[in-house]
């Protein structure tokens, strides 16, 4: 009997993992990839091991460790995690594996949640692997257990991209078999294999690339590329993953007869696309963001010498940035064919709405602690930031630079050391220390910089959906382990100024914040307070705070500290707290007339 | 409306992080794969939770991408009523509105950088164009017992003209809420079912 669910594009995906009988997982939480470990992970009942790793590169090391010892196994990551975890990617690529790896690494058209929007269609050329480009949830799923046989046939890792669309889309899914069939571990010393000493790599490479263009035969008959050949036509469209189904519609919604060639796999399939290179006279090729497809339709027309047309990015028919959809797609196949356009009618709404940018919740630790932060450093102090909620501290004032995960602490160390003499003061979260952050303060201290690091220590590595991280002496799946401590970690790195303290009690961290500012050298201060979510959804319940109209001034200090609780009337001239109030007091605090007051039960 | 073909009907649901939007596309999706239809979502998670603004798509009986073309939703469910005005842009010509009229201040309202439209300026405005259903559905809420119940509400109000069942619609709603609230919600669905 057929089982559909309603599912969300990365549940399916975990389902194709368990469908392939994948024996080990590891990952590093990341948007939108971090659901599937976070499904696995949370099964009652599994017979594979699952891991939060500290980071992209240690997460892809294990998986890769596990490859090699014979077993299936994947490792999840955003797409700039790929970067982190690029020097393990390049060099098992020569080395291969002898279970099976797949490689997840989710990408983010139009930057949802992410700092960048690279195609990690890029890295598997780069890399000499194939890659997986789904087009929809049921595809994600099937696609899984198909790249575990490619992976093992090829003894390569393969790379799997699903887009923000696929793993935060939801559709039925019709679920598949089980793979009960689980590959022997054991690991077999083979050391031309396992060792990449030059003369083993100078061998592996050529070896390779012949492996590579063996993958290309085998993907070209593979269900995930498809060809519809019109005979009657001379215009051709070539589309790829997600953007294919947007291109689909299109077509049907502006009424284009030609032909169609869906490519969801890489390299690319070279016979087909020779094949709509003869039929048509004119070819579009509409991709999300890098010409990944176009240069290589492009090469094979040279090497086949064909003299077809073809528009792509290079014309501006397609964007090389931002998410497509099917409005982009009819415009780009109107223009391309001279088909007439449909330009729906905007309706034009004549006023202007207030922006809603996403902000740090009601009662979060992070807004009490940039506020003194800011109150000891000043207007003139600099605010290096990192990659987590924190970066919501946009609001506060103190969050001046965000690169990549960890960069907080070196681009403040390389602030100070060009001359900058203003004081230099960062933040970073408790999962992105232990992330890269600890490596740039190692740096820091060594090479003494004269910087301030706050670790925000909220006790989960929030923004990603909640995901455990070392410091709470829990697993993935729940187990009991060592609770690293992140002031250890500190004064072990060589931290002569650590110390902890409770933002929420804005007197002792101004305290601590002014005695780090003048100690000369790497001063680390972490303020530790869990996410206010994650206490909400254990039980904890703090009585909340009012105003008193009689105290209240009307002077707005509490509503200027920016929490979504405080809100001013402006009929009243009060300010008033509203009904997300969470209990931390700390606007009672910054209140100078006494006004804001606990409630009493 | 949506196009013939492509989609039996196409649903934005508009709304502000932590409103139950996400909640409540999965209650009509699941309803509509019970239905043995075909659906294609796509959700707003991440960064733009975190008390932003959130937009699904829900397209019922499509085969294609989940993300819906300018001017083709057939209604726009709208949890806030400036998100409704966000995202008018996605609904078609004869397309309804069904709207919370319980606004969410965003921090920049409430810290004075930016004002607030007036709600009745909001909804005599769309009533120009479109069909427009508005309701205070976080009073409902209350009044079934708990004003988390908003979306369910919503969910009720929607439902008749929605191409699936009445009942299927509230087995799933049934089955989606926590245990303990399924008598707060389902009494939300029938409040908001009464309003439209």
């Amino acid at each position: 009997m057929s089982k559909r669910e309603f599912m969300l594009g990365n549940v399916a995906i975990s389902r194709g993992i368990i469908e392939g009988g994948c024996q080990v997982i590891t990952g590093y939480p990341g948007t939108p990839s971090s659901e599937i470990i976070d499904t696995l992970a949370t099964m009652k009942k599994r017979d594979f091991y699952v891991e939060w790793s500290v980071n992209e590169k240690v997460a892809f090391e294990v998986a890769a460790g596990a490859a090699i010892a014979g077993a299936r196994s994947v490792v999840t990551m955003k797409h700039v995690g790929l970067n982190v975890a690029s020097d393990p990617l390049m060099t098992l690529s020569y080395m291969g594996i002898k279970g099976a790896m797949i490689v997840i690494s989710a990408d983010d058209p139009s930057c949802h949640s992410s700092q960048n929007e690279q195609d990690t269609r890029k890295y598997a050329q780069f890399a000499l692997m194939p890659c997986f480009d789904p087009s929809n949830p049921q595809e994600a799923k099937d696609m899984i257990p198909y790249a575990f046989k490619l992976s093992n046939m090829f003894q390569t890792a393969v790379i799997f991209r699903p887009t923000t669309r696929i793993s935060h889309g939801k559709s039925d899914v019709e679920l598949g078999e089980v793979n009960e069939h689980r590959p022997q571990v054991k690991f077999e010393k083979i050391p031309e294999r396992w060792i990449m000493v030059p003369s083993h790599a100078r061998v592996r490479h050529p070896y390779v690339l012949q492996v590579y263009e063996d993958i290309r035969k085998e993907l070209e008959s593979s269900p995930w590329n498809h060809l519809e050949l019109k005979k009657d036509s001379k215009i051709g469209v070539i589309s790829s993953g997600v953007a294919s189904v947007y291109v689909k519609e299109a077509m049907k919604r502006i009424g284009i007869d030609a032909s169609f060639l869906k490519i969801c796999t890489y390299p690319v399939p070279e016979d087909k696309i020779t094949s709509i290179l003869r039929q048509a006279d004119t070819l579009l090729v509409i991709e999300e963001l890098e010409p990944v497809v176009e240069d290589e339709v492009r090469i094979i027309a040279q090497k086949h010498g064909i003299i077809t047309k073809i528009l792509g990015k290079s014309e501006g028919f397609v964007l090389r940035h931002g998410e497509l959809n099917v409005d982009i797609c009819m415009n780009a196949l109107s223009k391309a064919f001279g088909v007439p356009p449909i330009t729906p009618e905007i309706y034009e709404i004549n006023f202007e709405l207030p922006s809603r940018p996403p902000v740090l919740c009601p009662g979060c630790s992070h807004r009490a602690a940039f506020y003194v932060m800011k109150k000891v450093f000043g207007d003139e102090g600099i605010y290096p930031s990192d990659i987590g909620c924190y970066t919501l501290g946009i609001q506060s004032g103190a969050v001046d630079t965000t690169l990549c995960m960890g960069a907080s602490i070196t681009i403040s160390s390389g602030i100070y050391h060009a001359g900058e003499k203003h004081p230099i003061c960062c933040s970073i979260g408790d999962s992105t220390f232990f992330h890269t952050g600890v490596n740039g303060l190692l740096n820091a201290i060594y090479n003494k910089a004269d910087i301030t690091v706050t670790i925000m220590d909220n006790r989960i590595t929030a923004m990603t959906g909640h995901q455990p991280n070392p410091g709470m002496g829990r697993t993935a799946v729940g187990e009991a382990t060592v609770a690293v401590s992140i002031a250890d970690i500190c004064r072990a790195l060589g931290a002569e100024f650590v110390e902890e303290v409770n933002p929420y009690d804005l007197k002792s961290t101004e305290e601590v914040f002014r005695r780090a500012k003048n100690h000369k050298g790497t001063s680390v201060v972490i303020t530790r307070q869990p996410c206010v979510i994650d206490l909400r959804r254990s039980g904890v319940r703090k009585p909340a705070f009012s105003i008193d109209q009689d105290n209240c001034t009307g002077c707005k200090a509490c509503v200027k500290f920016g929490c979504p609780a405080t809100e001013f009337d402006n009929e009243l001239k009060r300010a008033k707290i509203n009904n997300m109030c969470t209990g931390c007091g700390v606007c009672a605090q910054i209140c100078k007339f006494g006004a804001i007051v606990e409630v009493k039960k | 409306m949506s196009y013939s073909g492509i989609s039996l009907f196409d649903l934005v649901i508009a709304g502000v992080g932590g409103q139950g939007t996400i909640l409540a596309s999965d209650i009509i999706g699941k309803a509509a794969v019970k239905e043995g239809l075909k659906v294609m979502a796509a959700e707003t998670h991440g960064m733009a939770q975190r008390g932003g603004s959130v937009v699904n798509h829900l397209r019922i009986g499509c085969e294609f991408g989940s993300l819906i073309p300018l001017r083709s939703a057939d209604a726009l469910m709208a949890l806030e009523p400036s998100e409704a005005l966000r995202y008018i842009e996605y609904l078609s010509e004869d397309g309804i509105i069904f709207m919370n009229t319980e606004p969410v201040l965003p921090v920049t309202v409430t810290s004075g950088i930016s004002s607030y439209p007036d709600i009745n300026y909001i909804i005599d405005h769309l009533k120009q164009r479109f069909n427009v259903k508005a309701f205070n559905a976080v009073e409902l809420a209350r009044e079934a017992g708990h004003i988390q119940a908003m979306n369910t509400v919503m969910i009720g109000a929607i439902s008749k003209y929605l191409p699936l069942s009445k009942e299927v619609l509230l087995d799933c709603v049934k089955l989606s809420v926590p245990q303990k609230t399924v008598d707060i919600n389902v009494k939300a669905f029938e409040l908001g079912w009464l309003q439209t």
